[in-house]
C-alpha cells in the first residue's frame, strides 16, 4: 500500500504548519485534531493545493514536493480523489456528467474502476440524469466520493466529508462510504475532528495540534491515549475487535470474543464467525481489586492499568487505561476511587464493563 | 418628399458593432479572467487603463488614436508595409470602438469571474483538469450570463458611439459614415424625417436590446 511521507513547513497569516508525517497504511489512515490544528491545511498541501515554504512529500516511489529543488508537481499531475467537506459539484452538469469528469480526463490505462462499480457502491442509480442543484446534501457527498474514486486514485483524500451533513445524510453517507473504501481498497487520509467517527473507519490514526502531528498509531490504541483531549470527553471510548462466537435467543444476547475475553451484547444480527469491533464508553467501566462475587454486570473482564492521569479539567475524574490481554480499554473512575484502589501502572484490576455494542 | 432612405450607414454600424463585439470578446475574456484571478500588482494599473474610456471624453480618445495610427503616428510603417490604412477607414474604426468599448466587456466578465468558486476550480484541478481546461469546462459554463451581457453592451455601446468615430473615421459614405454620423448629418442637412427614421430606430432597437438583456438575466437568475 501506499506509503505518505514527509514534512511540510507552510504559513498561512497567523497559522503555521510545520510538521513531519510518516504513514505507511494500509488502508485508511484518519487526521484528527480539533479545529484548527491545521488538519485542513495538511491535506491540501498533500493535495497540491497549497505549496509549501519548506518541505517534501513522497508517495509511494514518487516525489510529489521537495522545496529544495523547486518541485511541486501540481494537482492534476497527482493522482489524488479530492472530498470536501462542501461538495464542490459542478451545478451545469448532470450527476452523470459530474461523476466522469475526471474519468473522462484519464488515460484509459489509468482507469482503475468503472462508471458501474462506483455507481453501484454508492447507490447512485437513480441520481444519474439528475442536475446536481436539487439534490439532498447527502447525495451530493455521494456523487463527489463517486467522482473521486472514478479518478482511480492512487490516494483519497476526504476533508470532513460528513461534517456538513444532517444527522440522517450523515449515516446514510458513512455507511457507503466504509462500503466503498472496503470494496476498492483505496489508500486514503480522512480528515475528521471527531476522533469516535474516525476510528470507527481508520487503521491508523494522527493526532494533530497547532499544526503539528502529536501522536500516531493504530486507531484503537490512538484513541485511548490518556494524553490526548478526547480521553477526557464524556463520550470517550474504546474500541475492541472480536468474533461473534454465538447467540442466546432465549436470553435475547450475543456472545462475542475480544482477546481471551468473553463479552455479552444485545443479541446482533450477525453471523457466528463474523469479525466485529465492539465499543465500550469509558463511564460503563468500573474497576475492582479482586474478582466480584455475585454482581448484575455481565461482563467481567481480567485487565492490568497500563497508565493513569487526572482529567485535567475535571479533578474529581481519574481515567484509566487498561490492557486486556494486548488490547487497551479507558475506565473513568472518580479520583477517590483510585486512591481508594491504590492504582498504579502494573496494577492488575478487574474490570466491570455495563454495557457493549457493535460500533458502527 | 425627401430623397429615399440610405440604409447603407445603418448597415456599416450594424457590422462595425458585431466586428467589435467579437473581437472585444475575444480580448476582453483572457483579460477579465486574469484581473478577476490574478494576484499580480500591475493589476490595479491595468484596470485604470481599461476604465479610462469610461471617464474620458470621446473626442480624446479620439484624437489620441488619431495621432497614434495617423500618417505621421508611430504606427505609420503599418500604412507602407501592409498597406493598412488605420484612420479614415473601417480598420480603423473597429480598432477604436474596441478600446472605447473595452470596459463594457472586461467588466461584465470580471464580475461573473469573480464569483466562479475557487473551490470548483480546485476540484476541477484535483480531477486532473489543466488550468485552460478548467477554464472551459468549469469557468464558462458558470460565466454564461456575463457573456451575454458583455455582448450586448459591445454591441449596443460601439452602435452609439460618435465622438471616437467623428475623429478617427471622418465621415465616408459607405465606409465610416455610421449610422450615428448619418444622423447628424441629416440634421446638418435640416432633413428632419430621415434623422427622426434612423434616431427612432436606435431608440427602438437599443430598447429592445435591453428588456431581451434583462429578461434573460432575470431567467438565469430564477434557473440558478
Amino acid at each position: 500500500m501506499t506509503r505518505l511521507s514527509g514534512h511540510f513547513t507552510l504559513r498561512r497569516g497567523g497559522f503555521v504548519l510545520d510538521t513531519a508525517f510518516d504513514s505507511a497504511g494500509p488502508g485508511v489512515t484518519a487526521l484528527c485534531g480539533s479545529s484548527g490544528a491545521g488538519k485542513t491545511s495538511l491535506l491540501r498541501c498533500l493535495a497540491g493545493l497549497e505549496t509549501p515554504e519548506a518541505g517534501t512529500l513522497r508517495v509511494g516511489g514518487d516525489v510529489w514536493f521537495d522545496a529544495a529543488r523547486g518541485l511541486s508537481v501540481p494537482p492534476q499531475d497527482r493522482s489524488i480523489g479530492y472530498v470536501t467537506q462542501e461538495p464542490s459539484l459542478f451545478a451545469h452538469l448532470t450527476v452523470e456528467d459530474n461523476l466522469l469528469y475526471g474519468f473522462r480526463r484519464l488515460a484509459a490505462p489509468a482507469r482503475k474502476t468503472t462508471l458501474d462499480d462506483v455507481v453501484d457502491g454508492l447507490g447512485l442509480k437513480a441520481l444519474l440524469p439528475r442536475r446536481v442543484t436539487n439534490l439532498s446534501g447527502g447525495e451530493r457527498q455521494r456523487v463527489s466520493i463517486g467522482r473521486a474514486l472514478l479518478r482511480s486514485p492512487q490516494v483519497l483524500l476526504l476533508d470532513e466529508p460528513v461534517s456538513a451533513l444532517d444527522v440522517a445524510g450523515r449515516a446514510d453517507v458513512l455507511r457507503y462510504l466504509r462500503q466503498v473504501l472496503e470494496r476498492f481498497a483505496v489508500r486514503s487520509v480522512y480528515v475528521s475532528h471527531d476522533l469516535r467517527e474516525a476510528a470507527r473507519l481508520a487503521n491508523e490514526m494522527l493526532w494533530m495540534e497547532r499544526g503539528k502531528v502529536v501522536a500516531q498509531g493504530i486507531a484503537r490504541d490512538v484513541l485511548t491515549d490518556v494524553r490526548l483531549p478526547f480521553a477526557e470527553l464524556d463520550e470517550a471510548e474504546s474500541l475492541l475487535d472480536g468474533v461473534i462466537e454465538g447467540h442466546d435467543a432465549e436470553m435475547g444476547l450475543t456472545r462475542i470474543r475480544c482477546a481471551n475475553t468473553m463479552l455479552w451484547l444485545t443479541q446482533v444480527d450477525a453471523p457466528v464467525g463474523s469479525s466485529h469491533r465492539v465499543q465500550i464508553a469509558a463511564r460503563d467501566v468500573s474497576l475492582a481489586l479482586s474478582a466480584p462475587g455475585a454482581v448484575s454486570v455481565l461482563n467481567v473482564l481480567e485487565a492490568r492499568v497500563s497508565n493513569l492521569v487526572v482529567a485535567p479539567r475535571q479533578p474529581a475524574q481519574m481515567i484509566v487505561r487498561l490492557d486486556v490481554a494486548g488490547q487497551p480499554l479507558l475506565a473513568r473512575i472518580t479520583r477517590k476511587s483510585a486512591l481508594a484502589l491504590q492504582l498504579q501502572p502494573g496494577t492488575p484490576v478487574w474490570a466491570l464493563v455495563k454495557s457493549v455494542a457493535l460500533a458502527e | 418628399m425627401t430623397p429615399a432612405l440610405d440604409l447603407t450607414p445603418l448597415a456599416l454600424s450594424l457590422r462595425l458593432a458585431a466586428v467589435t463585439a467579437v473581437i472585444l470578446l475575444i480580448l476582453g475574456t483572457p483579460l477579465a479572467w486574469w484581473l478577476a484571478q490574478g494576484r499580480s500588482r500591475v493589476r490595479f494599473v491595468v484596470e485604470a487603463l481599461v476604465v479610462l474610456p469610461v471617464v474620458l471624453p470621446p473626442t480624446v480618445l479620439g484624437f489620441y488614436l488619431l495621432q497614434l495610427l495617423g500618417a505621421n503616428g508611430p504606427l505609420a510603417w503599418l500604412w507602407s508595409q501592409a498597406d493598412v490604412r488605420l484612420v479614415f477607414s473601417f480598420t480603423g474604426l473597429v480598432i477604436g470602438s474596441v478600446i472605447f468599448s473595452l470596459p463594457f466587456v472586461v467588466y461584465p466578465l470580471k464580475s461573473v469571474f469573480e464569483k466562479v468558486p475557487r473551490a470548483q476550480l480546485e476540484a476541477a484541478a484535483t480531477l486532473g483538469a489543466r488550468p485552460l481546461d478548467r477554464f472551459f469546462s468549469v469557468a464558462v459554463p458558470a460565466s454564461l450570463s456575463g457573456f451575454i451581457a458583455a455582448a450586448v453592451l459591445a454591441f449596443a455601446h460601439t452602435l452609439g458611439e460618435f465622438g471616437v468615430v467623428l475623429m478617427l473615421g471622418g465621415n465616408i459614405p459607405g465606409e465610416t459614415q455610421v449610422l450615428s454620423i448619418a444622423i447628424y448629418n441629416h440634421v446638418e442637412q435640416l432633413q428632419y424625417s430621415a434623422a427622426h427614421v434612423l434616431s427612432a430606430g436606435l431608440v427602438a432597437f437599443s430598447f429592445v436590446v435591453l428588456v431581451v438583456l434583462h429578461f434573460t438575466h432575470d431567467r438565469r437568475k430564477a434557473a440558478a
